[in-house]
């Protein structure tokens, strides 16, 4: 396999992790005001994510770090063109990092109110417009001979995309509750976990939406369709299996299922890009590819083998915190958020 | 408007904002990791309640400083596209060691550090903190690695569209980055000291707080302000040295030197004019200028307008003189900063090593209060001087700044704006709630009892 292809899957392992664990943390922000009624409830829900969010968040940094590494055009491309959604997705991301450390330094109730619902709109904005972002991608989008994005901020939002940004909320605020019903007690268990099997619902009406929608858009313009399938098939398959596990209130396997969904989910949008990394609605010859989009050969050798070494150690540590903290949190606990 | 001017605006803003909160964490951290180590090592309490007080500035600071962190991620590829392209090849790798190597190593340990307090062992909690205080300095060596490429390129080779990594270990150990860190390093050690003595001096004259715990703060701050204020002093200056030869341009404009002088004279004081290329108002050492670039009283250092012609045999006609005015003020802001920083704690440190307390000298401790804001002066026009100095070039004599911009078709005036505005202004409205959080936190100390205070 060349270095190139290798850091197409490297990028989409990296998106992977991000979705996967920010995916639980922006679901858990968006339940924060629904779900915790009184402010102990919210307050160990926020304790909830507490030791993770900014490991979590890390993973997305990465993805864009390694993003403009190894496909240095892409990250030019992407980022200049999709302008104002990135720059609405910082900015919810930092009221929403900000507020998980100073909401509860103040008792007042408009204040913690307040950053209540900066934490909700920081983690619902980047959910729906990472979804909105990706579908764009794997749809195509202007770009000229120039590789630059000539299409304005309103192309972004085309019926196909928004349904894209939905079915990334609903599957996060799925997620996030699963994750919420493993790690709370006094009752706020139970409801997070009904919360979940209703939030499973809507993502399978979305997801069969997105899914069928994709086939047209992007599948059927797709070079490697059968693998696209495949794992998008594995994710429908997850997301069934996720569905008889609410049912049965095993959460923990209810989790994971939901884990595969999000992987199957994006490896298979990847998969349907390659060897494209931003393909051109104008003109196919204009696409970004693996081959004009990517670093030279020196810069993915070193990086190929700074990530080899890096990523499994930081998954063990990451890993071991998680292990740490693995108690549920109760509303009764000295709470640090 | 001109997407140009609002695209730097913008860069200049948000990373000098993002640099406020950077300095604290990188000095702060290493020092929450001695005293805890203490902790662990004797068992006292007082180091323990030290640390827990201090803990709170550090990650109110620390939020700030990861959320405008994020943005800096970004912003290469928001409105300096056409640099991300031309650079990409060079920059983009220490920027993505910086994220693997060191923000998932502070970001997942500060959040064991936080919450871990009766879940790991005393022993482990306090690794954790060296382990967040690594992943901090970390980092600031990869993306100090990336800027230093920009100062002093090195170990590239040119492609068509722009540079193509040639060696990798060059580019990591780049000569500029061996005085850029260390300086960033100290600076960060002499801030965090600052921080801690300042509030200290707050509480002292609020009659606030555990007069145990203050005293030993100020005490371990200023040994470890005085380390870093001499050496970001010593380093700077050899760090001056070797601009002399590597950025002349900078140099020369950081002195408004106008014209070559054998020997030359060091400025004190001037109002540079550029219309007119002279000083108005000049006080000069005499000769001391050659002293302080090659160590001896005679030799010939290089003006403006002889590093305006060299460069214009180079690259062609155009001009290459960066702003005089603010990369001289800049650069003299610093120095005396750092002078008045030093004169301060050495007075601090008489007082302490006769057992005189902060509190039987509230003019002094008042002082102290006000010169928190020192630290952080220097800091912005150290970067200040670093990066416009620089300029015409955003990579010194490879790509102008006005080439690095998204192209206007692409990101347009509006689109600037508006993300200049909405973050400019969330970022100064965070910073004044962050400080506000640090003032409350300071008031929340208990006041102490008449005979305590004796
Ligand atoms: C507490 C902060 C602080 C203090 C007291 C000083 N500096 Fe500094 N200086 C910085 C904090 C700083 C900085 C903000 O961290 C910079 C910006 C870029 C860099 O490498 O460090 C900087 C840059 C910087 C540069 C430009 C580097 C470049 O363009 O690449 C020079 C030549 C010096 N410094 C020299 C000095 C000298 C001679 C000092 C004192 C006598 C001094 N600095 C005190
Ligand atoms: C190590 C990382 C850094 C990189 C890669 C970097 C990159 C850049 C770039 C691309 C520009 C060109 C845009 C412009 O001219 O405005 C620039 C300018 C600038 N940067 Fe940096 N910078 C870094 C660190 C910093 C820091 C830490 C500060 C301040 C705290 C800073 C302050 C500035 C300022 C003030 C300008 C404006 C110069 C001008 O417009 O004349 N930079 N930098
Ligand atoms: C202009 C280029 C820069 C980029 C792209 C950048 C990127 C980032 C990012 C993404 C974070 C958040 C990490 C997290 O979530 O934990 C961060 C925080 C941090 N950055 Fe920067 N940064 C820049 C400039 C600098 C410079 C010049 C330094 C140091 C010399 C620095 C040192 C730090 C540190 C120590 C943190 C930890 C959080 C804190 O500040 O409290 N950064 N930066």
């Amino acid at each position: 396999m060349d270095l190139k292809t290798l850091w197409f899957i490297l990028i989409t392992v990296l998106f992977i992790g991000f979705f996967f664990l920010e995916g639980f943390d922006y679901g858990v922000g968006m339940l924060l005001p629904f779900l915790g009624k009184r402010d102990e409830e919210r307050r160990a829900i926020l304790n909830a994510i507490g030791p993770f969010w900014d490991g979590n968040e890390v993973w997305m940094i990465t993805a864009g770090g390694a993003l403009f590494a190894s496909f240095p055009q892409w990250y030019a491309t992407l980022f200049s063109g999709f302008y104002i959604p990135l720059v609405l997705i910082l900015l919810a991301l930092i009221f929403r990092g900000v507020g998980f450390e100073f909401r509860s330094q103040e008792e007042g109730e408009g204040w913690r109110n307040a950053w209540d619902w900066l934490i909700w709109l920081g983690s619902l904005l980047p959910a729906l417009l990472w979804g909105v972002a990706i579908a764009n991608i794997v749809r195509g989008v202007p770009i000229d001979e120039n590789m630059h994005y000539v299409g304005g901020f309103f192309n972004l939002l085309n019926p196909y995309a928004l349904i894209g940004g939905i079915t990334f909320v609903v599957l996060f605020l799925m997620h996030g509750a699963t994750y919420l019903a493993l790690k709370l007690t006094n009752g706020l268990e139970k409801q997070a976990e009904r919360i979940a099997n209703r939030t499973w619902v809507a993502t399978l009406v979305m997801a069969v939406i997105f899914i069928l929608y994709s086939f047209p858009e992007v599948f059927a313009k797709s070079q490697y369709e059968g693998l696209a399938l495949v794992f998008i098939a594995i994710a429908v398959v997850a997301l069934l299996v996720d569905g008889y596990f609410l049912k049965k209130g095993e959460m923990l396997k209810a989790f994971w299922a939901g884990g595969v969904t999000i992987l199957g989910v994006t490896a298979g949008f990847f998969a349907s890009l390659y060897p494209n990394v931003m393909p051109s609605s104008l003109n196919p010859q204009y696409s970004l590819t693996i081959n004009n989009a990517s670093a030279s050969h020196t810069t993915l050798t070193v990086m190929t083998i700074v990530a080899l070494v890096l990523v499994p150690i930081v998954l063990v540590y990451q890993g071991w915190t998680y292990y740490t903290f693995r108690q549920r949190i109760s509303t009764k606990d000295e709470l640090t958020y | 408007m001109d997407p140009l001017i609002l695209a730097r605006w913008q860069f200049a803003i948000l990373t000098i904002i993002h640099f406020f909160f950077v300095p604290l964490t990188l000095g702060i951290s290493i020092f929450l990791a001695i005293l805890e180590t203490a902790y662990v090592k004797t068992g006292k309490q007082v180091y323990r309640d030290a640390v827990k007080f201090w803990a709170k500035v550090f990650l109110i600071n620390f939020a700030l400083g990861v959320v405008s962190g994020i943005v800096q991620e970004f912003q290469f590829g928001l409105n300096w596209s056409e640099y991300a392209r031309f650079m990409g090849d060079i920059f983009g790798a220490p920027l993505a060691v910086e994220a693997l190597l060191a923000f998932y190593l502070e970001s997942t340990f500060i959040g064991v550090w936080i919450f871990g307090w009766d879940k790991v062992s005393p022993k482990v909690h306090a690794t954790v903190i060296w382990l967040t205080a690594i992943g901090s300095n970390l980092s600031a060596i990869w993306i100090l690695i990336a800027n230093s490429f920009m100062q002093h390129p090195i170990g590239y080779t040119m492609g068509e569209n722009g540079v193509l990594m040639q060696n990798f270990g060059q580019v990591a150990t780049n000569p500029n980055v061996l005085y850029q860190f260390p300086h960033v390093f100290f600076a960060g050690m002499s801030t965090a000291a600052f921080v801690v003595i300042g509030l200290s001096a707050y509480l002292y004259l609020q009659k606030r707080g555990d007069k145990a715990m203050l005293d030993l703060s100020v005490r371990w701050a200023t040994i470890y302000g005085l380390i870093g204020v001499i050496l970001v002093m010593t380093v700077g200056h050899f760090q001056g040295q070797f601009l002399v030869e590597e950025q002349p341009s900078k140099m020369a404009a950081a002195e408004a030197l106008w014209h070559s002088e054998q020997p030359a004279d060091f400025s004190l004081f001037a109002i540079p004019n550029e219309a007119t290329q002279t000083n108005a108002l000049e006080i000069k050492i005499p000769k001391f200028l050659s002293f302080l670039s090659y160590n001896d009283f005679t030799s010939k250092v290089e003006g403006i307008d002889e590093v305006q012609a060299a460069m214009e045999t180079k690259y062609g006609p155009g001009d290459y003189i960066p702003p005089v005015g603010i990369t001289y003020w800049s650069f003299r802001l610093m120095v005396y900063a750092g002078g008045l920083m030093l004169l301060l704690l050495l007075y601090l440190w008489y007082l302490n090593s006769k057992g005189i307390s902060l509190d039987q000298k509230p003019g002094f401790a008042k002082a102290l209060v006000w010169s928190i804001l020192l630290p952080y002066l220097a800091v912005s026009t150290g970067w200040i001087m670093a990066e416009v100095g620089r300029q015409p070039w955003v990579v010194y004599g490879l790509l102008k700044t006005q080439k690095g911009v998204s192209p206007a078709s692409v990101v347009g005036g509006g689109e600037v704006l508006f993300s200049l505005l909405s973050l400019g202004i969330v970022y100064i409205v965070l910073t004044y709630v962050g400080v506000k959080l640090v003032i409350k936190h300071l008031h929340s100390a208990p006041a102490q009892t008449p005979a305590a205070a004796d």
